[in-house]
């Protein structure tokens, strides 16, 4: 399907030409172009989301209303795997885990982000692309070699962490061996990673803000700071709340770098210390085949728990916006 | 054969965790192969070395059957590949190889697999007795056909023992730590000798060799009811891993730090299946070649790892697949295997043969490795592992073990821990 390029221009209004059926057809096919063809251009993705995340969760949902072995039976269980769910003490764990990793990982990281774009945004600022191209790379590193790098540095014995604190006379700390520390060391991989990528989602809202509501208030004796405040974050709101909502969606979905800070167990450290709901998921799931069916419910509680909190995000956002 | 796994375990898990959602997805699906005519080709799926390139040439010259041979390298690849193969119903190879704790969890569902009784001669006899029975499913088919047994020994660093004053002749060694309590002493005079340090890398491992040495049942009864709290087995392989914690440098198997702990000499001993014996001198590399050497284990036998070859229900040609696993698992494949890759023998033939016991080691110090494994492989005991016994032996038992052993929980709490976790991860 080409772009329309006919020269006439959809005038309902233009009076037939006396006799021109081959017009009058051009025309209704120009109209018939303008109304349906948008659906068509956006029908690939749709499509492609269909068969790849559409039908995957309708799948997973039946899935979850089932005793279901990977490689053997299936047996429908209506929603037992959902009220085994509300019992489970390792899902609650899981849950808790994730929730703070994520407070770690994410509420430092936007803090940061915010004030690193603000300085980007500066006029002033010298070398500009260069900081902003630099401050995007730990993003574009594969993250399986940021989990080993990072791993290295928390080495109990050999670590360069611990190597360092060694110095301030702090004991080795096992970094995996507790709750607090494992929870640090894992958002410490995600602050390092994802803080640039959230850095430019701001940096580009910001400068979405008109120049001239900067010079009013500089001419009306506004410092940095109360431009800052005054300006700048409120004009920014829409920006944050998609970066918050998309930082929730990561945060909660958070899998590589746990995994592989335990050295790849799913289990997350001995007393489950640092195992997040897609890792209890994917335990379940996939590592023991004849859980499918209950892995799947635990997909779809992480589901609905971002749905829930990305509604809850929004919300809040807002309303301190204002 | 060698669990080589873990060393890239990471990696592993990075594919693994973009296959996640998609794995849930599969869905089973049985379709009936069609059987008879003569393959033009099948496929041999095994992972790490098997050690079968030249003997699946002299196979294809012998029948004029085409044999492709696939290789995963690691385990933990492997396993979801199979995983996808059984779920979607194609895929995989005619001839698979099964490690010991696949093996054991595809058992649950023997359908997938074909018997292989009927299509192959009978060697009821031919194999250790134990392994043989562990190819069998619990309907009864015989669903792998014995390849290697891991077998367990016990790596030690010659310099290190010496510099603690210790004997360092490997029949010295083996005889200063006939049992456990004399591991114990042993571990204690080291420790005395070097100035505090550690004669083992973790408990856990000490847990796996006791474990093997009981025999009988271990974390499941003849009716594959979780036995875990009750079963004598596992808490004397409890007990006596618990009493090591002196001597051990509390570091994770596969981690970096066990890796780099090879080179810096965090530990001056490890138990050595013998597929283990490449990890140790690659960990330890070239600089410390000559400084290793192989000793007894305490207690006699004991078996960690081992494989079986087996035919899956979708292979479209099932008796000449059955043919071919035959083949690869006779007295003469097997030691061919061990002469190109070293996986220890399971049929007896085999394990008798010149070419077998006569194998020495160099990295080693020339340890005759085939002689003291093959020592150790007629002092295992007959086992019954049940269905998830991997699941229960790693994240139960292991996990329960090393918590106590870094002072997270008491060891009550930790014995707690791992009865609550073999209930959820024996579950099948």
């Amino acid at each position: 399907m080409s772009h329309s390029t006919t020269a006439a221009p959809p005038t309902p209004a233009a009076p037939p030409p006396p006799g021109g059926t081959p017009k009058r057809w051009r025309l209704s096919l120009a109209r018939l172009d303008i109304r349906y063809s948008p659906y068509l251009y956006i029908a690939p993705f749709f499509l492609i989301f269909g068969i790849f995340g559409l039908y995957p969760m309708l799948r997973t949902f039946w899935m979850s209303l089932h005793d279901w072995d990977l490689i053997g039976d299936h047996t429908f269980i209506g929603f037992d795997n959902y009220t085994r769910l509300l019992t489970d003490e390792y899902f609650w764990n899981a849950l808790i885990n994730t929730l703070g990793i994520f407070v770690l990982s994410t509420v430092p990281q936007l803090l940061l982000a915010l004030f690193l774009a603000n300085l980007l945004n500066r006029t002033l600022l010298r070398a500009k692309t260069f900081f902003r191209l630099a401050i995007f790379v730990p993003n574009v590193v594969s993250v399986a070699a940021v989990a080993i790098v990072f791993g290295m540095l928390y080495q109990r014995e050999y670590g360069l962490v611990n190597w360092l604190l060694g110095f301030v006379g702090i004991d080795q700390i096992d970094w995996d061996g507790q709750t607090w520390s494992s929870w640090t060391a894992i958002a410490s991989m995600v602050n390092w990673r994802w803080t640039g990528y959230n850095t430019l989602i701001l940096l580009a809202g910001m400068q979405a803000i008109p120049r001239d509501l900067y010079e009013a208030a500089e001419i009306d004796g506004a410092g940095q700071w109360r431009q800052f405040w005054r300006i700048t974050l409120p004009l920014l709101r829409p920006t944050f709340i998609f970066v918050v909502i998309l930082s929730t969606i990561g945060g909660m979905q958070l899998f590589t770098e746990p995994l592989l800070f335990g050295n790849g167990n799913i289990i997350g450290g001995t007393q489950r210390d640092f195992q997040t709901l897609a890792m209890y998921m994917y335990e379940m799931g996939i590592t023991n085949l004849n859980s499918a069916g209950y892995g799947a419910a635990v997909a779809w509680a992480l589901f609905m728990i971002i749905g829930l909190m990305s509604l809850l995000n929004f919300v809040l956002v807002r309303r301190a916006a204002k | 054969m060698s669990l080589t796994t873990r060393r890239s375990r990471l990696a592993a898990s990075a594919l693994a965790a973009i296959t996640a959602l998609g794995g849930l997805a599969a869905c089973g699906n049985d379709d009936e192969p069609a059987a008879g005519e003569k393959p033009s080709k099948l496929i041999v799926e095994t992972f790490g070395e098997f050690g079968y390139e030249e003997l699946v040439k002299q196979y294809e010259k012998d029948t004029g059957i085409k044999i492709e041979l696939r290789k995963t390298a690691q385990l933990r690849e492997y396993r979801p590949k199979l995983v996808r193969y059984l779920a979607t119903g194609k895929g995989a190879g005619d001839v698979v190889a099964l490690e010991e704790g696949i093996l054991n969890e595809f058992k649950s569902n023997p359908r997938n697999w074909v018997d292989l009784a009927p299509l192959i001669d009978d060697h009821s006899e031919d194999y250790l007795p134990w392994k043989w029975e562990l190819g069998k499913a619990p309907d009864g088919r015989l669903m792998g056909l014995p390849t290697d047994v891991g077998s367990l020994a016990v790596c030690y660093r010659k310099d290190l023992f010496e510099a603690a004053g210790l004997p360092t002749e490997r029949d010295e060694v083996s005889a200063l730590w006939s049992d456990w309590d004399s591991f114990l002493e042993t571990g204690r005079a080291y420790k005395e000798g070097s100035g505090g340090k550690a004669l083992i890398d973790t408990i856990v491992t000490v847990s796996e060799a006791v474990l093997f040495q009981q025999g009988d049942d271990l974390f499941y009864d003849k009716e594959n009811n979780i036995i875990a709290e009750t079963s004598p087995a596992v808490k004397a392989a409890w007990d006596t891993a618990t009493s090591m914690v002196e001597l051990s440098a509390k570091i994770e198997t596969w981690s970096p730090e066990w890796s780099g702990g090879f080179k810096q000499g965090s530990f001056a001993a490890t138990f050595c299946p013998s597929w283990m014996l490449g990890i140790v001198a690659e960990n330890s590399g070239e600089a410390n070649k000559g400084k290793w050497d192989v000793a007894a284990v305490p207690g006699g036998g004991g078996n960690w790892g081992g494989s079986w070859l087996a035919v899956p229900e979708q292979s479209a040609y099932h008796e000449e697949a059955a043919k071919l696993a035959e083949f690869l698992t006779n007295a003469t494949s097997q030691v061919e295997a061990f002469k190109a890759k070293g996986p220890l023998p399971t049929h007896l033939e085999a394990l008798q043969d010149e070419a077998f016991l006569s194998y020495t080691n160099e990295y080693f110090s020339g340890a005759p490795t085939g002689k003291i494994f093959g020592e150790s492989v007629s002092k295992i005991e007959p086992i019954h592992l049940g269905p998830k016994h991997q699941a229960v032996k790693e994240n139960a038992f292991g996990l329960a073990l090393r918590g106590f052993e870094n002072g997270q929980v008491s060891e009550d709490e930790a014995w707690q821990q791992f009865i609550k976790d073999a209930q959820i991860q024996g579950a099948f």
